[in-house]
């Protein structure tokens, strides 16, 4: 059996660029070189985890010292029906080929997260929500089917009625079941290349969330940013974008405003600031001082509630405005921390985790709150109520503390209920993964594990971090 | 095993020669999985960073010293050595003390076992930052007009050959990741030939030019390369030297200066550092009275 593969020693990093895990990366092309993948490391006795763009926040596809399959080479849209919205792709199929090749023919994707960068494997993998996950649910509700390479070199084809059991849990699963090779999805139909947005502030953080739960059933999709420098009766506040597609026969001539030509992001900040240059400029502002005053800044040019149109991927995809803004962290990178809590709970368990965060000294430069709603994937982060993520710069001084305030974190949303997302969280113990998936789902997921992978060959620093 | 080579069709040119190697020589077809183990202190996390070293050498004197200095840097460490009790013994203090340490016997002049037992101590860290290759021997002819071949082998065996062996592989991984620090500890002694230890000089002369050229070809990569060259130290090794041992420094301290270099990423340091100024006069001196001197 000739091994056709291209092997070569890489330094992989997450997002924030605030790990680095050197792996024996191999592009994947075609399903079966994920089998000789497969045989290679069983050779060499090595660990695998399949790794798409790279662009979760946390350890979700680094493999230090193993094996990283790089799926962005297996990335063919293989069948798209306009008629139904039933497209077939590789895994490796980003959210930005799929939009780009839906939305002309007035189709766009059902779930979509803050970046269009990632893989469809990797959002099935994690089992991504987006701004809409209080209406649609999280991006597996709309997967017709999927294949999947097991490493045992088994090719299952899963949906909701076939392999149910391996449906429920791969999706969500972490990649580390088997490899996904193909995903059959449903798009969802659109009247127009516009949404409609209502923009208004909330001035603490009582209003902030009970604004997010009453005009979320109005809206398709909501989502709130929060100025987390805010303190005493202020607390909390911020500004809320909902949005809602536009009905049939709202938007005059959808063909023109589906058109490709008519989106993309801005190539220019205020018109004269090259975006590729904005990470250099928001460096210096990247402290308590800085961040106050841009956070104070945004709040009062957010005073005004206004209404306007605004293109899918304009407001979809704010993450991608500025390509390498988390440059601008610094060398210690930035991390995520999003917790996602109930209904009832959330607002007494945020102003306890607001306030130490102020009272430490290290506030978040950056707080994004969504809406939710539970489902049924295994290993499964929603809540039938909020969420709130948080963004920290890393320096080796504030590393301790920063750590430690993270850790009492944990505490309360545990306390509270409340669950985590393995595409964000870099800090979270197995010992808070056991206590909020429940040992049900813990055991349920390691007999899965041991049926898919009996010689243990999937592993990611993720895994080993919240499974150990 | 040839079979395998036959098996795998290895004509990539893209696939690392060292893999190639681990490839062709594996001894078993059945698959123990390796890797997945995390040291003491948890996995590494942006908030808990740990960096992966490995030092070959490192049972006793200037090594164990590294280990002991690294291991309260935050390194996660691989330590070999011959001495399995020794090794264990350290990695038993280090990680009682709350570091990372674990322990692979090892004989540097077993060359062939060097890119498998690589490939499993990268995949046993999670990763590699740095390599510290310690492992030498002094072997005097015991006069300055004595001879013996086989001692001069061994030292160039275990001095050179060993430190190729390693470093080889391990220069051909960080050029590709474009990251990681080789720290070689060669010695004063290769900085002229003289009348008393030729093996002993050579294979530190050789190693010196053979990390030189390491950095050469690596700098531009984003690898450090250090080395290191100690005078006398205070170890087992001392006690051959024959003569008087001038500005002899304990372990400790001289572990301290390399720690320091590793950090700044210095590319030669002399320990303790008046022996730059020391080997700057003997480099100059005229070889008409060279040759007449007696050490």
């Amino acid at each position: 059996m000739p091994i056709n593969l291209n092997v070569t020693f890489t330094q992989l990093e997450n997002f924030g660029h605030s790990l680095q895990a050197p792996s024996y990366r191999i592009p994947i092309k075609q399903t079966e070189d994920i089998y000789e993948a497969f045989q290679l490391a069983k050779k060499l006795g090595l660990k695998v985890t399949a790794r798409g763009t790279g662009i979760s926040y946390n350890d979700a596809s680094l493999n230090g010292g193993g094996i990283a399959l790089d799926m962005r080479g297996m990335n063919r849209i293989e069948e798209w029906d306009p008629a139904t919205g039933v497209v077939r792709c590789e895994s490796g199929v980003t959210l930005e080929q799929l939009w780009q090749r839906v939305e002309p023919d007035g189709w766009w994707p059902p779930v979509v997260s803050g970046t269009m960068k990632t893989t469809l494997g990797g959002c099935l993998a994690v089992n991504i929500h987006g701004k809409n996950n209080f209406q649609v649910g999280a991006i597996g509700e709309h997967v017709i089917e999927f294949t999947a390479m097991l490493p045992t070199g088994a090719l299952v084809t899963c949906s909701p009625r076939k392999n149910a059991d391996l449906f429920y849990a791969m999706i969500s699963g972490l990649g580390m079941l088997g490899v996904f090779t193909s995903v059959t999805l449903q798009m969802k139909r659109i009247f127009s290349g516009l949404v409609a947005v209502d923009a208004w502030r909330v001035p603490n953080l009582s209003r902030h969330l009970s604004d997010l739960r009453e005009h979320a059933p109005t809206h398709d999709y909501i989502v709130g940013w929060l100025d987390a420098f805010a303190s005493g009766n202020s607390l909390g506040r911020g500004q809320i974008h909902a949005a809602r597609q536009l009905n049939e026969g709202e938007d005059p001539n959808p063909k023109k405003t589906e058109d490709l030509s008519n989106q993309h992001l801005p190539d220019r900040f205020f018109g004269i600031v090259p975006k590729s240059m904005l990470h250099f400029l928001m460096k210096p502002m990247m402290n308590n001082i800085g961040m106050r005053f841009v956070n104070i800044g945004r709040y009062l040019l957010a005073l005004r509630a206004h209404t306007f149109r605004q293109s899918h991927d304009e407001f979809h995809f704010l993450l991608d405005y500025a390509p390498g803004w988390e440059r601008s962290f610094g060398r210690g990178g930035l991390i995520q921390y999003q917790s996602f809590l109930p209904k009832e709970t959330a607002e007494d368990a945020w102003t306890e985790m607001l306030k130490l965060s102020q009272k430490n000294g290290l506030p978040s430069y950056l707080g994004v709150t969504k809406r939710h709603r539970p489902d049924k994937f295994l290993l499964t982060h929603a809540v039938d109520g909020l969420s709130l993520a948080l963004d920290f710069k890393v320096t080796d001084s504030n590393r301790l503390k920063l750590g430690e305030m993270l850790q009492e974190f944990d505490r309360i949303v545990l306390d509270a209920g409340g669950r985590f997302y393995f595409a964000k969280n870099s800090e979270t113990t197995a010992e808070s993964t056991r206590r909020f998936l429940g040992d049900e789902a813990v055991a349920k997921f390691r007999k899965l594990k041991k049926r898919c992978d009996p010689n243990g060959l999937l592993e990611s620093d993720l895994y080993r971090r919240i499974f150990s | 095993m040839m079979g395998l080579h036959a098996h795998y069709n290895l004509v990539q040119t893209d696939m690392l020669q060292w893999i190639q190697h681990c490839l062709e020589n594996i001894v078993s077809e059945q698959f123990t999985p390796i890797g997945s183990t995390q040291g003491k202190s948890g996995p590494a996390t942006p908030l808990n960073p740990r960096r992966r070293g490995l030092i070959i050498g490192a049972s006793t004197g200037l090594g164990a010293e590294l280990a002991r200095k690294l291991a309260r840097e935050g390194y996660a460490l691989a330590l070999l050595a011959r001495s399995k009790e020794k090794l264990d013994a350290l990695c038993q203090e280090i990680n009682s003390q709350g570091g990372s340490a674990r322990s692979y016997e090892h004989n540097v002049t077993d060359y062939d076992e060097v890119p498998n037992l690589l490939l499993k101590i990268v995949a046993d860290l999670g990763g590699l930052d740095a390599v510290i290759y310690v492992a030498s021997i002094n072997q005097p002819p015991g006069g300055i007009d004595k001879y013996n071949f086989e001692n001069d082998r061994q030292m160039i065996e275990v001095n050179l050959i060993g430190a190729m062996a390693w470093l080889t592989p391990v220069a051909e991984m960080f050029q590709s990741a474009k990251a990681g620090q080789i720290v070689g500890i060669s010695s004063v002694a290769g900085d002229r030939g003289r009348v008393g230890n030729p093996g002993y000089n050579t294979s530190k002369a050789g190693l010196t030019t053979y990390l030189e050229a390491l950095r050469n070809r690596l700098t531009r990569r984003g690898v450090n390369v250090l080395t290191v060259k100690p005078g006398f130290m205070k170890t087992e090794m001392l006690k051959a030297a024959p003569g008087p041992t001038p500005f002899a420094v304990e372990p400790s301290v001289a572990a301290d200066h390399i720690l320091k270099a590793m950090k700044k990423r210095k590319q030669v340091i002399y320990t303790a550092p008046i022996w730059r100024w020391i080997m700057l006069a003997i480099q100059h001196t005229p070889s008409f009275i060279f040759r007449k001197l007696s050490f």
